[in-house]
């Protein structure tokens, strides 16, 4: 797979370091969400001491091995990554897009699966007034779950 | 190129994020220790027991655990850094009776301190920490063995010790010490600034630096 997409890039003769072809660009962003994401969240738990809620503690058990198995299938490219990752990043948007109707009050609190400890609905950051870590995640896995399904359409072409 | 980028991308992000963690620590400093100033913040309740003038600029904060061996430890240390600069540093102790059966000696300190013997209490309950606590936990009879030893009117104590206000000051101190994410004791705080990492050497280096930063030479 990695062989087809060197000789389908003009530029493969070059080296194949020198050509930055579409798909690796793509898995290249949907592992820069991954990374600041990772990054995002442990600065909300470690340095501002927000404590991870049940939901959170979910969310990242998906979004943080993804900035590991990205990272790999960069080097060398492997578009077959997108297999592995994408059941992750799109069981993490489910969680998150769950969170986030707990979060807004859609989802009754009797039926919240948080109520000891950390409450998944307190907020706790409010950005410009709607972003919230909730929404935060959502859109990270968004972004994540679309690139990877961009590689796959973009390797398989 | 690939590689190039993926580590310029790689070390940006750490970079932002150890810059950012440095900035939000300055920030939250700064805004603690203005807090730590006031008479009534989480920091100092108008009812927590202080030593020192009043108009001392360095406000040393300690959550305690009576029964907590390290706090025992560290209560030598506390009075020599006082001593060192009299006049200089405000000492104000608040309660965290994370150990169980804590609660009810903090609650007994606080009626102490209704005859006035507060510290010398506290004091006797350091010293004779050994014999009243058991595998972590208070055993009250033996509390009040000690206490007998402590110059306090005990009938006295016993009836101060069923006003409900002691039991709020107490929930007071743990909601207080939860908000400022005060999980083991001692938690200390000089001017806001939480004590990291932990340590007696930490400790007294975090207090000569206010010291030296409040009364410049």
């Amino acid at each position: 797979m990695m062989s087809e997409a060197i000789q389908r890039s003009p530029g493969a003769e070059q080296g194949r370091s020198e050509t930055l072809e579409p798909e690796w660009l793509l898995l290249f962003g949907a592992w820069g969400v991954a990374a600041v994401g990772t990054a995002g969240s442990l600065f909300f738990s470690e340095v501002m001491g927000l404590p991870p809620c049940i939901l959170c503690w979910y969310q990242r058990i998906c979004l943080f091995p993804l900035v590991v198995i990205l990272a790999r299938a960069l080097f060398p490219f492997d578009s077959g990554v997108v297999r592995y990752a994408l059941p992750v990043a799109a069981l993490g948007w489910l969680i998150a897009a769950y969170h986030n109707l707990v979060y807004l009050g859609v989802v009754p609190e009797s039926l919240q699966p948080c109520s000891r400890g950390v409450s998944c609905s307190e907020e706790l950051v409010e950005w410009l007034g709607f972003l919230s870590i909730p929404l935060l995640s959502l859109l990270g896995f968004t972004l994540i779950t679309v690139l990877l399904i961009a590689v796959s359409r973009s390797s398989s072409r | 190129m690939k590689r190039t980028l993926f580590a310029a991308a790689g070390l940006v992000l750490v970079l932002a994020f150890v810059l950012a963690s440095m900035m939000f620590r300055e920030r939250r400093a700064a805004e603690l220790g203005t807090l730590a100033e006031e008479q009534d913040s989480v920091f100092v309740r108008p009812h927590s027991p202080t030593l020192g003038d009043e108009d001392a600029r360095v406000v040393l904060v300690e959550f305690t655990d009576p029964a907590c061996e390290t706090c025992a430890a560290f209560s030598p240390l506390v009075k020599q850094l006082m001593e060192r600069h009299p006049g200089k540093i405000r000492f104000v102790l608040r309660y965290a009776p994370f150990h169980h059966g804590a609660d009810e000696v903090a609650r007994i300190l606080e009626a102490a301190r209704e005859q006035d013997r507060f510290w010398e209490t506290l004091d006797l309950l350091y010293r004779s920490q050994g014999s009243w606590t058991r595998h972590h936990q208070v055993v009250l009879d033996e509390v009040w063995r000690v206490l007998a030893y402590g110059g306090l009117d005990l009938e006295r104590l016993r009836e101060d010790l069923a006003d409900p206000r002691l039991g709020e000051i107490v929930a007071q101190d743990l909601a207080d010490a939860a908000t400022l994410g005060v999980r083991k004791t001692p938690g200390f705080f000089v001017d806001g600034r939480p004590l990291e990492p932990f340590g007696a050497e930490p400790l007294i280096e975090l207090v000569e630096a206010a010291v030296r930063a409040h009364y410049p030479e």
